[in-house]
């Protein structure tokens, strides 16, 4: 760890003159800077979305999880037997991972909002609720009612929330596209410095062949544009992804009920990750640029 | 100091240049002869290692260049200093930057007041902050072989280190030439001008080598 930070010191600090060797290149320069301001941008957006597609799918998931409840109402003296015989259907039921009778306190919590805290449910006929807890590829719903229907004619399976489904696995796929979009982009800026160095590279033959012929080695040669290119793409980055993440922050905010399109944010701990796109240009341009220079120098004597 | 054995070399078309030998003594003195397109500037490129012999050895200080690595390469042209018939000037730096290339490349801290001497000597302190593209041949021919000593190299090789001068100026940078070789060094001068080798066989043991139907010759003393 050390060693890297010396050598980084050594990287920034690298004398002017090293730099001055190699002419500036106007044109490439701009591009680099350019198109790592744009990838930046793009990545800060691509980086957005994958954290709400997983923030999505992970609320969703929750809310899957107890995705059905099995209402059973009948007379008092019945709702045991009904319990009973639901309980049993659902053992026989692929696709149930778990199920459980709710004991009155959570009864009473849920109808806490409607009816106060003091409410007496064990004298109220109140309906026994039974959570399911989905596993592998789901239930058949309409399959279960039938079979709920001729053993326990009390019971009614609610599985209002199971719409959300498809949804979660929208949510994961639209993740897994960002992050590839991710990679995408990083793919992308590495192909276009490689070209803009292999450009300077080459309008630059005749400074690299006299260099040489003053003993200068291929590390020095490649360093003064490796450095150029590292510092432009980290600029470049540094301002796109700060414009980006600008415009994220002024995404007005919205309630759940807003949904996928307010949720594009980043959250708490998550804002590290636009923050340190610059240093990933950085990498990038700078893995990029040496490799193009080492391979354009092994051509030269 | 540099050596070669039987080394052969051509474009592609052809040998150019056959079985050539030759040893560079420590503290000598050569001339290179020819006529155009013989071979001249080829042959000092294989000196330091520009070109790659197709036969036979070039070694340099010990060490065929053939396994030297590119690195290896680079310091050994840190130890030959080379002028060479087209200059080979970095156009955006000035004259001072570029005659200190050299120690720039090499990592190594310039002495200003030494180069400054460097200059005064080469008659270019005047012009050290002109751009290359600014200066007339003798003045880029004479800058060259400033950054050419300035390593303090063992061999220096001069390609037609005259051939844009007059005569005055050719004598001047003889002059310099043979001071060098007083100091210890070994000199290759490359060059088709017979009256030069004349002035300089009057004040060192120079020998003349010839290039003549693709071979390398010894010239006697028939000049
Ligand atoms: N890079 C090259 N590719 C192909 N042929 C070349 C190359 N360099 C030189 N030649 C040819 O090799 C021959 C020798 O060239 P060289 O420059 O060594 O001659 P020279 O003796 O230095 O000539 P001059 O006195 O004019 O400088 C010439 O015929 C030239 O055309
Ligand atoms: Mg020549």
């Amino acid at each position: 760890m050390k060693r890297y930070l010396v050598l980084a010191r050594a990287f920034l600090a690298s004398d002017l003159q090293s730099d001055r060797v190699v002419p500036p290149s106007g044109f490439t320069a701009r591009l680099t800077v350019f198109a790592a301001a744009a990838m930046a941008f793009l990545a800060v957006f691509a980086l957005a979305l994958s954290f709400a597609a997983g923030r999505l799918s992970d609320r969703w998931s929750d809310a899957l999880a107890q995705s059905a409840t099995i209402r059973v109402s009948a007379p008092q003296d019945q709702i045991d037997r009904q319990v009973t015989a639901v309980m049993g259907v659902l053992e026989t039921t692929p696709g149930i991972a778990s199920a459980r009778q709710l004991p009155p306190e959570e009864t009473q919590a849920l109808l806490a909002p409607w009816f106060g805290p003091d409410l007496p449910v064990e004298t109220l006929p109140i309906p026994a609720l039974i959570e399911l807890v989905e596993g592998g590829s789901g239930f058949d719903a309409e399959g279960l009612r039938l079979r709920l229907q001729a053993e326990a004619p009390g019971a009614v399976l609610d599985d209002h929330d199971r719409w959300r489904r498809p949804l979660v696995a929208a949510a994961g796929r639209m993740k897994t596209l960002a992050t590839g979009s991710l990679l995408l982009i990083g793919a992308a800026m590495a192909a276009m410095i490689t070209l803009a160095a292999q450009a300077a590279l080459a309008a630059n033959g005749q400074v690299i062949r006299v260099l040489r012929l003053v003993g200068a080695r291929d590390v020095y040669i490649a360093r003064a544009f490796v450095r150029r290119f590292t510092l432009r793409a980290a600029g470049g980055a540094a301002v796109g992804a700060a414009l980006a993440m600008i415009a994220v922050a002024l995404i007005p905010a919205g309630d759940d009920a807003g949904g996928f399109l307010t949720g594009l944010s980043f959250e708490g701990g998550e804002w590290i990750w636009p923050v340190l796109l610059p240093l990933m240009a950085a990498g990038v341009a700078f893995a990029a640029t040496r490799a193009a220079a080492l391979r354009a120098l092994k051509g030269l004597m | 100091m540099i050596e070669l054995e039987n080394v052969s070399y051509g474009y592609g078309s052809g040998e150019l240049l056959t079985e050539m030998s030759l040893k560079l003594a420590p503290g000598s003195f050569h001339f290179l002869t020819g006529p155009s397109g013989a071979g001249k500037t080829t042959f000092l490129k294989l000196l330091y290692a520009e070109l790659m012999p197709s036969a036979g050895q070039v070694i340099a200080f010990g060490n065929d260049v053939r396994s030297m690595t590119r690195d290896d390469i680079a310091l050994l042209r840190r130890r030959v200093g080379v002028v060479h018939q087209d200059c080979q000037f970095l156009d955006h730096l000035s004259l001072a930057e570029n005659v200190a290339l050299p120690l720039t490349v090499a990592d190594r801290e310039i002495d200003t007041r030494e180069l400054i001497e460097l200059l005064a000597w080469v008659g270019l302190k005047a012009q050290m902050d002109s751009l290359p593209p600014a200066l007339s041949g003798g003045e880029r021919q004479r800058a060259a072989l400033a950054r050419a000593v300035i390593m303090a190299p063992d061999v220096i090789l001069a390609d037609e280190p005259t051939g844009n001068v007059d005569w005055e100026m050719s004598l001047k940078l003889l002059t310099l030439l043979v001071e060098l070789n007083r100091m210890g060094k070994t000199i290759v001068i490359a060059t088709h001008d017979m009256n030069l080798i004349r002035s300089a066989k009057a004040q060192v043991a120079a020998r003349v080598l010839r290039i003549k139907g693709r071979r390398l010759h010894l010239a006697g003393a028939d000049l």
